[in-house]
């Protein structure tokens, strides 16, 4: 069991809305370890990374700072996939 | 057997099987399940689940051969809320905890989570509430084995039972169908009580909590004269209930065949009797019953039934039917009157904090005016057809009144320049509805060609009563002496010189009919229904003995005195009047 985690910060132009909260979700149930993604700040947060309702509830708006941590054996190959996830701005643009 | 007390707004006895709505007009079963019945309710849930997942991902795919990817990607959000273990779990703990129905579970948790989005700041987000709604909606559809129920198309008797009757849902009920509404909310003049009314069907408001009490399919009986509603009645009860209907079916047979005599007192004074009406059509019922013409045609249904402002040609079609059918029969159309309502307010960016109070009525109007002339140019277009007669609402300042009449005035003038005929000479009316404008008469008679007193919201002004709420909907009265006091002055001081009527609920109540003719009121506008009994109770009296009821009414304190005396008085002359 190993645990992973990655800084990230929210740069698409809509945020964590309805289509990349699923594909973030869709790829996180690819992996066995549990991920959470975590929003500090006024309004903290932690969501379940498999679960679509919680990471609308999140309210990741662009520019938003959030930490992606995953547990179980592909922890790390999870951390990594996802948050390429971000980096490529979920496609858009 | 269960017996309910709640406000009677809508006379009659509808005897008949109950459907139980909630806001999007799904039944929901409102029962706990048996602990042995906990994972059959669970297993139905997820049945419903998959069942609704492989609809959508049909539908989705459906919509990608078509090259929308658009609609796609919102139906692969609804399915991967339906797949999503959190909510699902908290629905299985929902049932198993709390052993409520698989419908009632979904319910619960889906308003969670609408409530927790529908505070998110960021708007986008916000606006996912709409997907929560959709997405419950689709799972109890599924649970209940039926498609959204649709209440324009009924297929046999039912008495609606509802938290409180949405103005969308009003207009489109089937009525032919709909025998009684009872509801948890609302008071003598909620929305649910005018539409009753003006449909002539019994209602019952104020219950509290019926939606709880009262299962689809259960057999109902909602006594629209004396404020019960009984659940499911003893066969006794039910046979007397039975027995009682029929006799007041023939009742109001006899009255019916009023409707060709005149609205005439024994000593020969004749009184006009009109009708106010929501929808050209019940122009119909209305002359039937024996209205000489329309004396309130509200336009809020034009509004309130579509989802968008209605154009010029859809108000001047509406007021072309209804002058049709009155054929030369006047016709009173009353400008907008939106604002405080429910409707409106969800409309609104920051909901009014007082909304009566507020940006209501002939207000929103002047704020608004490209919309106003609208509907103005389309009356003004009618006016050629019929007896058209304009009338402003909620008029509070003279300044208000001139420049609605200056607005009609442009319009006329728009209208002259493009060689369009109307009527120049169109009587203009304003309602008296706001204590300053009651109190004002004197000089507002000065400017218009007739009043019309509107009760309701005279009453709401001068009491200070929310007519809605169900803790201070008893202070609401009429016979209240302050009341009494601007009714009286409004049609002394205005009969001096021009028209005045009534077209608030009191001049429908037989209660307060001897009292108004005693005070010289000469021209009363009501709902259909109520045309009847009010005209065989004028032409059961005489001027002269109206004007000692009324002389004697104004010399009490109290609306209690004021009341008893009424009914006694009314009673002396028609035992089955109230």
């Amino acid at each position: 069991m190993s645990t992973a985690s990655r800084d990230i910060i929210v740069s698409n132009s809509l945020g964590l809305h309805a289509r990349p909260a699923m594909q973030f979700v869709d790829l996180a149930n690819q992996f066995r370890s549990k991920v959470t993604v975590s929003k500090g700040g006024g309004e903290p947060y932690d969501a379940d990374g498999k679960s679509v309702m919680q990471m609308i509830i999140l309210a990741a708006t662009q520019g938003t700072p959030l930490r992606i941590c995953a547990e179980g054996d592909d922890a790390d190959a999870a951390v990594e996939k996802l948050a390429r996830l971000f980096q490529d701005k979920f496609g858009e643009e | 057997m269960e017996i309910k007390k709640g406000i009677a707004v809508s006379p009659g006895l509808a005897i008949s099987t109950a459907i139980v709505l909630d806001a999007e007009n799904l039944v929901i079963p409102h029962r706990l399940i048996p602990v042995a019945n906990v994972n059959p309710e669970i297993e139905r849930f997820h049945h419903a689940l998959n069942d609704s997942i492989q609809d959508l991902s049909h539908q989705r795919d459906e919509l990608l051969a078509h090259q929308r990817k658009e609609v796609a990607a919102i139906l692969d959000f609804h399915i991967g809320v339906l797949q999503d273990k959190s909510l699902i779990d908290q629905i299985d703990e929902e049932i198993r905890s709390h052993l409520s129905t698989a419908e009632y579970a979904v319910g619960v948790v889906m308003k969670k989570f609408a409530a927790v989005f529908s505070t998110m700041s960021d708007r986008y987000l916000a606006e996912r509430v709409k997907d929560i709604h959709d997405i419950e909606r689709q799972l109890l559809q599924r649970l209940l084995g039926q498609h959204r129920l649709d209440l324009s198309h009924l297929t046999s008797d039912v008495v609606i039972i509802a938290h409180d009757l949405l103005p969308s849902q009003a207009a489109s009920l089937d009525r032919r169908h709909v025998k009684g509404f009872a509801t948890d909310a609302g008071g003598r003049t909620s929305h649910t009580a005018i539409v009753a009314r003006s449909m002539g069907i019994p209602a019952v408001v104020g219950l509290t909590d019926i939606t709880s009490d009262v299962s689809a399919g259960d057999m109902v009986i909602v006594d629209g004269n004396h404020g019960i509603v009984i659940i499911n009645p003893d066969p006794q009860i039910l046979e007397e209930n039975r027995g009682a209907e029929i006799r007041r079916l023939k009742l109001e047979s006899e009255r019916a065949t009023l409707h060709e005599l005149p609205a005439q007192t024994l000593d020969g004074h004749l009184i006009s009797l009109m009708a106010n009406i929501e929808f050209p059509n019940e122009v119909d019922d209305a002359l039937k019953r024996g209205a000489e013409g329309v004396g309130l045609y509200r336009t809020e249904f034009l509004y309130l039934a579509s989802d968008h402002e209605p154009s010029e040609e859809e108000h001047y079609g509406a007021y072309a039917d209804a002058l049709l059918r009155l054929k030369n029969r006047p016709l009173v159309i009353r400008t907008l009157d939106l604002g405080a309502d429910k409707y409106t307010q969800a409309k609104f960016h920051n909901p009014e904090r007082n909304p009566f109070l507020g940006d209501r009525s002939i207000r929103m109007c002047l704020h608004d005016i490209p919309m106003f002339k609208r509907q103005l140019r389309a009356i003004m277009r009618s006016s050629v057809l019929g007896d058209v007669r304009v009338m402003f609402p909620m008029i509070t300042t003279l300044m208000e009144l001139r420049q609605a009449k200056m607005l009609l005035n442009d319009v006329m003038e728009e209208l002259e320049d493009e060689g369009v005929s109307y009527n120049r000479d169109i009587p203009i009316g304003m309602m008296i509805e706001v204590p300053s404008a009651a109190l004002m008469a004197e000089k507002f008679a000065k400017e218009v060609n007739f009043f019309s007193i509107g009760t309701n919201d005279l009453i709401q002004y001068t009491l200070a009563v929310d007519r809605t709420n169900e803790k201070v909907a008893g202070l609401f009265c009429p016979g209240h002496p302050a009341v009494l006091g601007l009714v009286r002055d409004v049609i002394r001081k205005g009969s001096r010189s021009i028209g005045v009527s009534m077209c608030g609920e009191m001049a429908g109540e037989p209660l307060y009919t001897l009292l108004l003719l005693g005070l010289g009121l000469t021209t009363f506008s009501m709902n259909s229904p109520d045309i009847p009994e009010v005209k065989k109770l004028i032409r059961s009296t005489t001027m002269e003995h109206a004007r000692q009821v009324a002389r004697r009414v104004m010399s009490f304190d109290s609306e209690r005195q004021v009341m008893h005396y009424l009914r006694d008085e009314t009673q002396k002359i028609d035992p089955e009047a109230l």
